[in-house]
C-alpha cells in the first residue's frame, strides 16, 4: 500500500480472451486516479496472486467470460489465504450467473459487477471499500 | 440522376428554407433536446438526405448490376430470388452427443447450414486433460480433442449434403484435417465437401486474441491452407476473413470493414509471395461481418464492402477471374448488444439487425439468442433465432426485390461516406508498412480500445440509450438457461482416455515428429497434419509439436 493513490489489479483468469471490459475498467479506473496494473489474457491463479503481492494492490479485479469462475475464484481466494494475505478486496464481473454470487461471496469475493453495471458503480466501491481498508492498516 | 447546375441551385436554396423555416420552427418548439444525431458509432447524420448529397452519381460506375461489377447491389444476378443465404447458426456445447443432437435439431427445423462452435480449451489447442482446461470444459462450445470426437460429433450428418462453418482459427488446419477425414469415413472425398475455416488469424491479434503462433508463422499456416484448399479441396472457403469480433471489441463500423478489408489484403499479399496464383485461389477466401445496432449505418457496410473488396482485387490486384472480385459474406448479430436487463428484448434487437444483413445482400447469416447474455443458446432460445430469419425471409417482403435500398439518397450518401473513410484507413495501414507491421506498432488494438471506451462513456452519460439497461428499467423474471454439468466434463475425459489407451503410440510418434521436420523445412503442412490426424494424434499434441518450432506469442499489454 505504497504511496497515496489505491493499486488496483485487474486480472483475467482463465483461457477466456474476451478483454474489451477489462480494458475499459482498466482506464476508467486509471482515469479515476487509481493505480492500475493489467495483467493481460490468460493468467493462472498463482499468476495472479504473485502479481498482487509483487504489485503491493490494494484491490484484485477478476473479468471472466468462459464459465470458469467456480473452478478458478476459489484457487485464487486459497492462494491468497496461504499466502497470508488479508487486506486486498477482491470483485469480479464478467459473464457470471447470478445464482453463483452468493457462493462467490462465501468464499471471499467481496463484490460481483454483472452486466450492465457502469464504471462509476465499481469506482464508487473502490473508494469506499479499498480506501477503508488502507486505513485501517 | 445528372441535374444540371441550376436545377441542383433552386433545390439547396429550397433544401436551406425548409431547414431553417420548417425543420428548425418545428424543432425548437418540441420537447426533443437538440441532441446531434449520431450512429452508434459516433457518426453525424442529417435531419435528410436530397439528390444533393449524390453529386456526380453514375448508376453503372457506382452501383451497376446486382451480380455485376462492382457488386454493390449484390454478389448474384439472382440474390435471394434464386435461393436465400443459408440460415446457419453458430453452435455448440458440453460432448460431441450433445452437439450432434442439437445440430440435428437444428437441421430438421430449417437451418440449411452448419457452425461448429469449439470449447476455449479446442480454440487454444489445449486438450481437455490439460491442467489449464480446468473449469472449462465443454462451457464455450463442443469439447474437441482428437478425430475420434469429430466423428462423434458428425455421426449421422452427410458431409456431402452440408455445408460446415468452423469457428477456430491458430488450429485451424488441424481441424479441417480432422474434419477431411470424417469426411473420407463416410465414403466423401475433399473435393466434394462444402464449408469454411475461420483461419483468419489477424483478427486475433487485434481483437479476438486466441492466438498461440506468432504472425509470421500463422500467415504461412494460413497460406498453406489456401493452397491445399486450391488442389484438394475446392468447395471450400479456407478463410473467413472477420470484422465482427473486431467490432465486439469496441471499434465502429468503419474501422470494422477497414481493418477486415486491410486483412484480407494482407493475406492476398502474402499468398502472392509464396507465388500462389490470385484467380485461384482467391475465389475462396470469404468474410465475416457484424450486424451491430446502426440500421442504415450497416447496410451501407455491408454494400460498401462488396464495392471496395471488388475494385481492390480487379485494380490493386489485377486479378482478372471474375469469381475473385466477389465479397462473399457471412453475418452474425452483434453478440455485445444483447442485454442481461429483460432478455426478452434481445429478440427485437436481433430481428432489427438480422433484417439490416438481409437488406445490405448477406450470403449467410447467423441470428443470436436471447439467452445469450447468461449462456450459451437454450433449444427454445435458439427456436426464436431462427424463426427470426424464417420470419424475414417469407413473412417481410424484403426479398421480393433485390437491394430495395439502392437509390436511397440517404443509403447510397452513407454507402460513399464509409468508402472514403475506409479507404483513409487502409492507406494509412499502407503506409505503415501493412497489418502485420500495424498490428506490432498496437495501431488496430488502440483504435478499437478507443472506441469502446467512448461508448461506454457514451453509454453512462446517456448520450446512447439502451432500453432497460440506462432507461426503462424493471425487474425481470429469470430464464431458465442451458447448464453445463460436471458429467460433461468427465464423459469427455474418458473417450480422451480411450483415445490414448487404444492408438498406436509409437505411430503417433512418428507422424508428430514427421510433422515438425515439416516445419523446420518450410513444406505445406496439411498433408502432415492429416497423417497426424489419421492416427488420433490429439490436437495438444500437435499444437505443441508445432509451438516447438513457430513458438508463442506474448501480447504487449496496454489498456
Amino acid at each position: 500500500m505504497a504511496g497515496n493513490k489505491i493499486r488496483v489489479l485487474v486480472a483475467k483468469p482463465g483461457l477466456d480472451g474476451h478483454d474489451r471490459g477489462a480494458k475499459v475498467i482498466s482506464r476508467a479506473l486509471r482515469d479515476a486516479g487509481f493505480e492500475v496494473i493489467y495483467t493481460g489474457l490468460r493468467r493462472t491463479p498463482e499468476e495472479i496472486v504473485n502479481a498482487a503481492i509483487q504489485e503491493d494492490v490494494d484491490v484484485i479485479g477478476l473479468s471472466i467470460l468462459s464459465g470458469a469462475h467456480n473452478v478458478l475464484f476459489p484457487k485464487i481466494m486459497k492462494l491468497l489465504q496461504e499466502q497470508g494475505i488479508d487486506d486486498i478486496q477482491v470483485i469480479a464481473g464478467g459473464i457470471i450467473p447470478e445464482n453463483d454470487v452468493v457462493d462467490l461471496k462465501k468464499i471471499g469475493i467481496a463484490e460481483v459487477f454483472l452486466p450492465g453495471s457502469s464504471t462509476q458503480d465499481i469506482i464508487r466501491w473502490i473508494q469506499e471499500n479499498a480506501a477503508a481498508e488502507k486505513t485501517k492498516g | 440522376m445528372e441535374k444540371n447546375d441550376s436545377s441542383n441551385d433552386k433545390l439547396k436554396k429550397k433544401l436551406q428554407q425548409w431547414k431553417k423555416e420548417s425543420y428548425q420552427t418545428s424543432l425548437d418548439q418540441s420537447q426533443n433536446k437538440n441532441v446531434p444525431f449520431t450512429t452508434v458509432s459516433g457518426k453525424m447524420i442529417k435531419e435528410l438526405y436530397t439528390p444533393l448529397d449524390l453529386e456526380n452519381f453514375q448508376y453503372s460506375e457506382e452501383l451497376g448490376f446486382p451480380g455485376e461489377y462492382p457488386f454493390t447491389r449484390g454478389i448474384h444476378p439472382t440474390m435471394y430470388h434464386g435461393r436465400l443465404w443459408t440460415m446457419r447458426q453458430f453452435s455448440g456445447f458440453g460432448t460431441a452427443e450433445q452437439t450432434n443432437r442439437r445440430y440435428k435439431y437444428l437441421l430438421d427445423h430449417g437451418t440449411t447450414g452448419l457452425s461448429v462452435a469449439f470449447h476455449l480449451p479446442t480454440l487454444m489447442g489445449i486438450n481437455s486433460d490439460h491442467p489449464l482446461a480446468e473449469g472449462e470444459i465443454g462451457k464455450c462450445g463442443v469439447a474437441i480433442d482428437s478425430l475420434a470426437d469429430m466423428e462423434v460429433l458428425f455421426d449421422g450428418i452427410p458431409l456431402n449434403k452440408i455445408s460446415t462453418s468452423m469457428t477456430i482459427n491458430p488450429p485451424a488446419a488441424i481441424l479441417w484435417a480432422m474434419y477431411i477425414a470424417v469426411a473420407e469415413k463416410q465414403g466423401v472425398s475433399s473435393d466434394l465437401i462444402s464449408g469454411t475455416i475461420q483461419n483468419d488469424m489477424l483478427k486475433e491479434y487485434i481483437a479476438q486474441k486466441t492466438f498461440i503462433f506468432p504472425p509470421e508463422p500463422s500467415m504461412k499456416l494460413i497460406v498453406d491452407t489456401f493452397e491445399f484448399g486450391t488442389n484438394f479441396v475446392p468447395r471450400w472457403n479456407t478463410i473467413s476473413i472477420s470484422g465482427y469480433h473486431i467490432r465486439e471489441a469496441g471499434s465502429t463500423a468503419v474501422q470494422e470493414l477497414a481493418f477486415t478489408l486491410r486483412d484480407g489484403i494482407e493475406y492476398v499479399d502474402w499468398a502472392l509471395k509464396r507465388g500462389l496464383e490470385i484467380d485461384e485461389f482467391a475465389p475462396r477466401l470469404s468474410f465475416f461481418f457484424n450486424a451491430h445496432n446502426d440500421f442504415f449505418e450497416e447496410i451501407a457496410k455491408f454494400r460498401v464492402a462488396r464495392r471496395i473488396w471488388a475494385r481492390t482485387m480487379k485494380e490493386r490486384f489485377g486479378a482478372k477471374n471474375p469469381r475473385s472480385w466477389l465479397l462473399r459474406f457471412h453475418t452474425q448479430t452483434s453478440g455485445v448488444s444483447l442485454m442481461a436487463q429483460q432478455p426478452y428484448n434481445n429478440v427485437i434487437r436481433v430481428a432489427l439487425q438480422a433484417l439490416s444483413a438481409v437488406l445490405g445482400g448477406t450470403q449467410s447469416l447467423h441470428t443470436n439468442s436471447l439467452d445469450e447474455t447468461y449462456a450459451l443458446p437454450s433449444e427454445d432460445a435458439v427456436t426464436i433465432a431462427l424463426r427470426t430469419q424464417q420470419i424475414i425471409a417469407h413473412e417481410s417482403g424484403v426479398t421480393n426485390c433485390i437491394d430495395p435500398l439502392g437509390g436511397s439518397y440517404f443509403v447510397e450518401k452513407l454507402t460513399r461516406n464509409m468508402e472514403e473513410e475506409a479507404m483513409d484507413y487502409i492507406r494509412k495501414i499502407d503506409d505503415m508498412g501493412g497489418m502485420v507491421k500495424a498490428i506490432e506498432l498496437g495501431f488496430p488494438q488502440k483504435e478499437i480500445s478507443d472506441s469502446a471506451y467512448w461508448y461506454q462513456k457514451a453509454v453512462e452519460n446517456k448520450e446512447k440509450i439502451i432500453v432497460g439497461v440506462n432507461a426503462f428499467q424493471k425487474e425481470h423474471e429469470p430464464i431458465s438457461l442451458l447448464e453445463i454439468d460436471e458429467s460433461v466434463a468427465r464423459h469427455h475425459l474418458a473417450r480422451l482416455k480411450e483415445v490414448r489407451r487404444t492408438r498406436n503410440s509409437s505411430k503417433v510418434s512418428q507422424d508428430l515428429s514427421d510433422l515438425k521436420k515439416a516445419a523446420q523445412d518450410e513444406v505445406n503442412l496439411m498433408p502432415y497434419i492429416l497423417k497426424c490426424v489419421k492416427s488420433y494424434a490429439t490436437l495438444g499434441e500437435i499444437i505443441e509439436t508445432l509451438k516447438e518450432v513457430f513458438g508463442c506469442y506474448e501480447e504487449p499489454i496496454d489498456f
